[in-house]
């Protein structure tokens, strides 16, 4: 099974790279451009796992190491 | 005092800081390896030094706070051990949870390296008792991840528990840190993480001896009440 954990910035939390791709995109005539965040994908192999309990860990994993809970919000995705 | 010195796999002033114990301070001083499930017999205090545990993978220290010494070091640091964190070290100590917060890139989005003067702020620490409250001391910072990060009630909470050790002096911020902090305590005032590196700054041919007295301040505190 082959799952995905999306790692994002919490809201208000700065992201200096964001903005610089943003200002990029605008400077290539993307104008519409308000803004941009940059996060991270994270695949995950995992062996045959019932579809709930694979969640279950999966959250357990953005807890407890893929995301800073601080700073930043996760999702899986199955 | 007999100082523990953590090695991560990618630490790179690890020796520096045995070197300023051992040489400069006549303190006993020794490595020990994250693999390691104990610190040694007789450890009075410990160090996590700079550098780029596990390659900065993921987040800055993000897994080194994983690595086996950790149980040992968070034991230590409950007893009321002095643990102190210098950059690399202050993002696992923030990470595993032992300091609060969170450490963001830079604001200006580049690795910073440079001389910085930072602001004693508060005496009350085995760390920065032998300072001057309002001393500024000239230490260098080298890292990409500096911007310590804290919602508003935290660093209500750090400012009204005088927890902020050191600040980068106003219009010197090297990194877009919260409120300028470049150093903060726990609780319990026997844990410390800077970015700055005192252990750069402890040797006059090397330009300042300011960090010293950190040193000297934190191989005293606990003299005699080890394991």
């Amino acid at each position: 099974m082959h799952a995905r954990v999306l790692v994002t910035l919490k809201k208000g939390v700065l992201d200096p790279a964001g903005e610089a791709v943003a200002g990029s995109l605008r400077q290539l005539g993307f104008e519409e451009v308000r803004g941009a965040r940059i996060g991270k994908v994270i695949e995950i192999d995992l062996g045959d796992v019932p579809q709930a309990e694979a969640e279950k860990r999966l959250r357990e994993m953005g807890q407890k190491l893929l995301a800073n809970t601080v700073i930043e919000d996760f999702e899986v995705v199955l | 005092m007999r100082i523990a010195v953590v090695t991560f796999p990618g630490s790179n002033c690890d020796e520096d800081a045995v070197h300023v114990l051992r040489n400069v301070l006549g303190v006993a001083a020794f490595k020990v390896w994250h693999r390691d499930t104990q610190l040694p017999a007789g450890t009075e205090g410990v160090i996590l030094p700079g550098g780029f545990s596990y390659g900065d993978a993921l987040r800055s220290g993000a897994l080194a706070r994983f690595s086996p010494i950790m149980g040992a070091v968070r034991a230590h640091a409950e007893k009321g051990g002095p643990v102190l964190g210098i950059c690399n070290g202050m993002q696992i100590l923030v990470e595993s949870g032992l300091l609060p917060g969170a450490m963001l890139q830079n604001s200006s989005r580049k690795f910073v390296c440079r001389w910085v003067g930072i602001q004693v702020e508060t005496l009350h620490s085995p760390f920065t008792r032998f300072y001057q409250k309002g001393q500024i001391l000239n230490v260098p910072v080298a890292h990409h991840e500096g911007c310590y990060y804290a919602p508003p009630e935290l660093l209500a909470q750090l400012k009204a528990e005088d927890r902020i050790a050191f600040r980068y002096q106003a219009g010197d911020n090297p990194n877009g840190a919260a409120d300028d902090i470049a150093g903060l305590l726990n609780p319990g005032r026997n844990v410390l993480g800077m970015m700055p590196h005192p252990e750069r700054a402890s040797e006059g041919l090397l330009g300042s001896e300011d960090g010293k007295a950190l040193f000297v301040g934190m191989a005293s505190a606990w003299a005699g009440r080890a394991a």
